[in-house]
C-alpha cells in the first residue's frame, strides 16, 4: 500500500509539474509551506501544488521550526499549517497576518465556522476538525449483547464482560504513551468531569475532586489494557485494532479510515465510530482543528498569491477526492460513517482544546507526571500536587506566574 | 620544536576548542544563573473556533507577551543566582526525603530519579564492557589467521550501528509481541510484558549498551595484546603458569593503561546516556540526566521552554562526570609520575 501511494504521489507531482489542470489560476509567485505530515496535509498540499511554483514541507517537527521560520524577515515559509495549540506561539509573537481582506476577496466558498477569529480578526482558516472518540468492535459487542457504551462506567462494564468472554487479547486500547499522549488523556477526562485548569493569575487548579476522579478512571482503564500501555501511542493503538487485539478505544478521528484499509486491517467494516464516552459534565474529549495561517513578513502580492493557492488546496475537488481522510470543514464534505464519532461528540457538547501558553506548560507537566500514579508510585493527591508544583516552577521560569 | 612551529600546529586546534567548546560552555554556565522571560500582560480576548455548523466563541483572560515597535517580543533577563539549580535539585524536598529515609519520595523528584538510574547504568555496564571487551579481544587474538579478519568484522558490527537505530531495533524485537518476546513467551509458556515495569526496561538498556560498546573495548584491547612481551609469556609457560595465571599476571598488568583509558571513555559516555531513553521510550519509568536536560529544552506546543533549568541541569551533569573521572585520572597521574 505504501509503495502504491508513493508511486501515485510521484505520478501526481510529475503531472502537477507539467500542467496546472486542476488549478483555476497559474501561480507565478514562489511559495512554500510548513505543516505537520499526516494524510490530510498531504492531500491539501498536493492540491496546492497543482497551481505551480509551490513546495510543501511536511514535517513532524514543524512546531519547533515554525516560530523561528515565521519570525525571520522575509519569512522562510509563506504558508503555515497549524492546529489550535501550535497557533499560540505564532499568535503571541505576532508573526502571522490578519486575513480579513483576503477572505473578503477570495474566500466566498469558506464556511463562517472555518474562520478562526481572535478579537474579531481572522487569523487562520481551519480546514478540518479532529477529536478523540470511541471506536468499538460492533461484532464483539453485539455477540456479547452489550449496548453501545455511553459513559466510562459503561466502557468499564463492557471491558469486564469482554475480558470474561476472552474474545480479544485486551478489551481496551489507549493512547497512554508518557508525554503528550498521556497528558491529552487527562485533559479529556478532566474536561469531561467539568474541571477548570487554571485559577486567577495562571495559577494551577487541578488538585481537586474532578482531578482525582479523572485519575481514577484512567487507572481503572489500565487494568483492561496491554500492560505496556505507557509506550502505546496512536499508531500502536491503531495497529492493535487492525490486528484484532483490542475491542474498544478512545482514538483520533483521523485514524478512523485506517480501520477499513484492506491492505492493513483484519477488521474491515467491524469497527464502529461512536461519541466519546461521557464524563459527569461533558464528553471526555476535546475538539481540535487544523488549518492554515499566512506569515506577516512577506509582501502583499505574495500574501495574495498564497491565499489563492491556499483556497485551491481546500477546494471542493480536493475534499471530494479525499472525503474519508479527515472530517473536513467544507460544504462539499459528506460525513460518512467514519465521521459519525467526531460529529456525535461535538453534538453532545465536547469542548475545544483550551490552547494557551500556560496550557502548553500544564500539558507537559501532566504528560511527565501522570505515569507515577498509574504505576502506583504515588497516590492521586500527591501526583496532582507534584504536577502543580512542576507546572509552577516552569510557569515562573517562563514569566507566566509572578513570583 | 621551537615555539613558533608549536604554536602554528596547535593554534587552529586551540581556536576551534575555544570557539566550539569553551565559549558555549561559558555561555551555558552564565545562562544557568539568569532567567530570560517575555513580559506578559493580561488582556481579555475573544477567540472563535470551529464547531459543527456553528462557531464556538469564548471570551477569556489571556496572558499575551508585549511586543515592541518592531514587532519583537519584549524580554527581560534577570539574575536569579542559584534558583535554577534549586529548581532542578529541589534540595528541601530531597533533604526531607533523605531524613525520613523514604526512597520513594526521593525518587519522585526528577533529578534524583535520573541520577539514580544514570549511576546504576554507568557503574553496572562499566565492568561488563571491560570484561566482554577483553574476552572478545582474546578470542580474536587466538583465532586462526585465516578467519581473523571476518571475526574482527563481525565483532565490530554492533559498534558501527547508529545508537538510536540500534536501540529502536531492540525495542521492536522485545516490545509487545515482538519476535523475541513471542519466542520467550512460547518457551516459558507464560505472558511476558518487558515494557511494563522499570527493571526489565533497565535490564534491556544495559544489555543493549554492553552489546553496543564492548566491540570498541575489544578492538582497543586487541591492539594492546599485539605488544605483550612474548618472552615473558614463554618463560611463564616454562615455569608452568596456567592460562589464567598468564592472563592475570602478565597480560592484564600490561593492558592496565588501556583498561583505564576504556573505562574513562565509557564513564563519560555512559553518564550521558540518552539514546536508550529515547529508543526504548522509557520516560514513564526511567529517565537519565541527559534526557532531563533535553526535556527542559524541548518547547511545548505553546512554545515555552526552560532554558535556565536546562543549563543548570547540563552543568550538573558535567560536574557528575568530573567527579566520576577523578579516581581513574588520579591513578593515571600517579602512574605517569612513577614512570619518570
Amino acid at each position: 500500500m505504501k509503495l502504491k501511494t508513493l508511486i501515485l504521489a510521484g505520478a501526481m507531482s510529475v503531472a502537477s509539474g507539467a500542467a496546472w489542470a486542476a488549478c483555476s489560476f497559474e501561480n507565478t509567485v514562489p511559495l512554500k509551506s510548513l505543516s505537520a505530515g499526516f494524510e490530510a496535509w498531504k492531500a491539501v498540499t498536493d492540491a496546492m501544488a497543482e497551481c505551480g511554483n509551490f513546495s510543501a514541507s511536511l514535517d513532524q517537527e514543524f512546531r519547533e521550526k515554525q516560530p523561528e521560520a515565521f519570525a525571520a524577515n522575509p519569512a522562510l515559509y509563506q504558508i503555515g499549517g497549524v492546529s489550535n495549540a501550535t497557533l499560540v506561539p505564532l499568535l503571541n509573537a505576532g508573526t502571522i497576518r490578519p486575513l480579513d481582506d483576503l477572505v473578503a476577496k477570495y474566500g466566498q466558498d469558506l464556511l463562517p465556522n472555518q474562520l478562526i477569529k481572535v478579537d474579531g480578526q481572522t487569523m487562520a482558516v481551519a480546514m478540518m476538525v479532529n477529536a478523540q472518540h470511541l471506536m468499538y468492535r460492533s461484532d464483539i459487542l453485539a455477540d456479547l449483547g452489550i449496548a453501545e457504551p455511553k459513559t466510562y462506567a459503561d466502557v468499564l462494564a463492557a471491558a469486564e464482560k469482554i475480558k470474561e468472554a476472552g474474545v480479544v487479547e485486551y478489551p481496551l486500547g489507549g493512547t497512554f504513551k508518557t508525554g503528550w499522549n498521556l497528558g491529552q488523556e487527562f485533559v479529556n477526562m478532566y474536561l469531561g468531569e467539568g474541571g477548570e485548569f487554571f485559577a486567577e493569575g495562571n495559577m494551577p487548579a487541578i488538585n481537586n475532586e474532578q482531578g482525582v476522579r479523572a485519575l481514577e478512571t484512567l487507572k481503572a482503564m489500565t487494568a483492561y489494557m496491554d500492560p505496556e500501555y505507557l509506550v502505546s501511542d496512536s499508531t500502536y493503538v491503531q495497529q492493535q485494532f487492525q490486528q484484532g487485539k483490542i475491542a474498544m478505544a478512545n482514538l483520533w478521528a483521523s485514524r478512523a479510515a485506517a480501520m477499513n484499509d484492506e491492505a492493513e486491517s483484519q477488521v474491515v467494516g467491524k469497527v464502529k465510530m461512536a461519541a466519546a464516552p461521557m464524563g459527569s459534565a461533558a464528553p471526555a474529549t476535546t475538539i481540535w482543528w487544523d488549518g492554515m495561517v499566512l506569515a506577516k513578513n512577506m509582501s502583499d502580492e505574495e500574501a495574495d498569491a498564497a491565499f489563492r493557492v491556499m483556497m485551491e488546496g481546500i477546494d471542493a475537488e480536493m475534499v471530494q477526492a479525499n472525503n474519508d481522510v479527515a472530517v473536513w470543514l467544507h460544504p462539499a464534505y459528506t460525513p460518512g460513517e467514519l465521521a459519525a464519532g467526531a460529529a456525535a461528540s461535538a453534538e453532545a457538547g465536547a469542548k475545544p482544546y483550551p490552547a494557551s501558553g500556560p496550557m502548553g506548560i500544564m500539558h507537559t507537566a501532566l504528560g511527565n507526571g501522570l505515569a507515577d500514579y498509574l504505576t502506583g508510585a504515588k497516590d492521586a493527591q500527591t501526583t496532582l500536587a507534584d504536577i502543580e508544583a512542576d507546572y509552577l516552577t516552569a510557569a515562573k521560569e517562563a514569566g507566566l506566574v509572578s513570583n | 620544536m621551537n615555539f613558533r612551529t608549536f604554536a602554528a600546529f596547535v593554534g587552529p586546534s586551540v581556536f576551534m576548542m575555544l570557539l566550539f567548546i569553551a565559549f558555549p560552555l561559558i555561555s551555558v554556565f552564565k545562562q544557568s544563573f539568569y532567567v530570560t522571560q517575555p513580559i506578559y500582560e493580561t488582556v481579555e480576548v475573544e477567540t472563535c473556533t470551529p464547531g459543527f455548523l456553528t462557531q464556538t466563541c469564548v471570551t477569556e483572560e489571556k496572558s499575551i507577551p508585549k511586543l515592541d515597535e518592531h514587532g519583537e517580543i519584549i524580554t527581560q533577563t534577570r539574575f536569579v543566582g542559584l534558583e535554577s539549580y534549586r529548581n532542578v535539585l529541589e534540595p528541601e524536598r530531597a533533604w526531607r526525603a533523605i531524613s525520613e529515609g523514604s526512597w520513594s519520595v526521593l525518587s519522585a523528584i526528577n533529578f534524583w530519579k535520573a541520577l539514580r538510574f544514570t549511576l546504576t547504568f554507568t557503574l553496572i555496564t562499566l565492568p561488563l564492557v571491560v570484561g566482554f571487551g577483553l574476552a572478545i579481544a582474546i578470542v580474536i587474538n587466538n583465532a586462526a589467521q585465516a578467519i581473523r579478519g571476518p571475526v574482527i568484522f563481525v565483532s565490530l558490527l554492533p559498534f558501527i550501528i547508529t545508537p538510536v537505530i540500534g536501540a529502536l531495533s531492540i525495542n521492536w524485537l522485545f516490545r509487545g509481541d515482538g519476535v523475541l518476546t513471542a519466542m520467550l513467551e512460547w518457551w516459558l509458556n507464560r505472558d511476558i510484558a518487558l515494557f511494563a515495569q522499570a527493571w526489565t526496561i533497565e535490564l534491556l538498556m544495559m544489555l543493549y549498551r554492553v552489546w553496543h560498546v564492548a566491540p570498541f573495548a575489544a578492538i582497543v584491547f586487541y591492539a594492546g595484546l599485539q605488544t605483550v612481551n612474548q618472552d615473558s609469556l614463554e618463560s611463564a609457560v616454562i615455569d608452568g603458569a596456567s592460562r589464567w595465571q598468564r592472563l592475570k599476571y602478565i597480560v592484564i598488568p600490561h593492558l592496565m593503561p588501556l583498561i583505564i583509558f576504556v573505562s574513562m571513555i565509557h564513564l563519560m559516555d555512559a553518564y550521558r546516556v540518552f539514546e536508550e531513553i529515547v529508543g526504548f521510550s522509557s520516560q514513564g519509568y526511567v529517565i537519565s540526566l541527559q534526557w532531563l536536560t533535553y526535556d527542559f529544552l524541548v518547547p511545548d506546543q505553546a512554545g515555552n521552554r526552560s532554558i535556565s533549568r536546562a543549563s543548570a541541569s547540563a552543568m550538573l551533569t558535567m560536574v557528575g562526570i568530573v567527579i566520576l573521572l577523578i579516581a581513574p585520572l588520579r591513578r593515571t597521574w600517579r602512574d605517569h609520575k612513577g614512570g619518570h
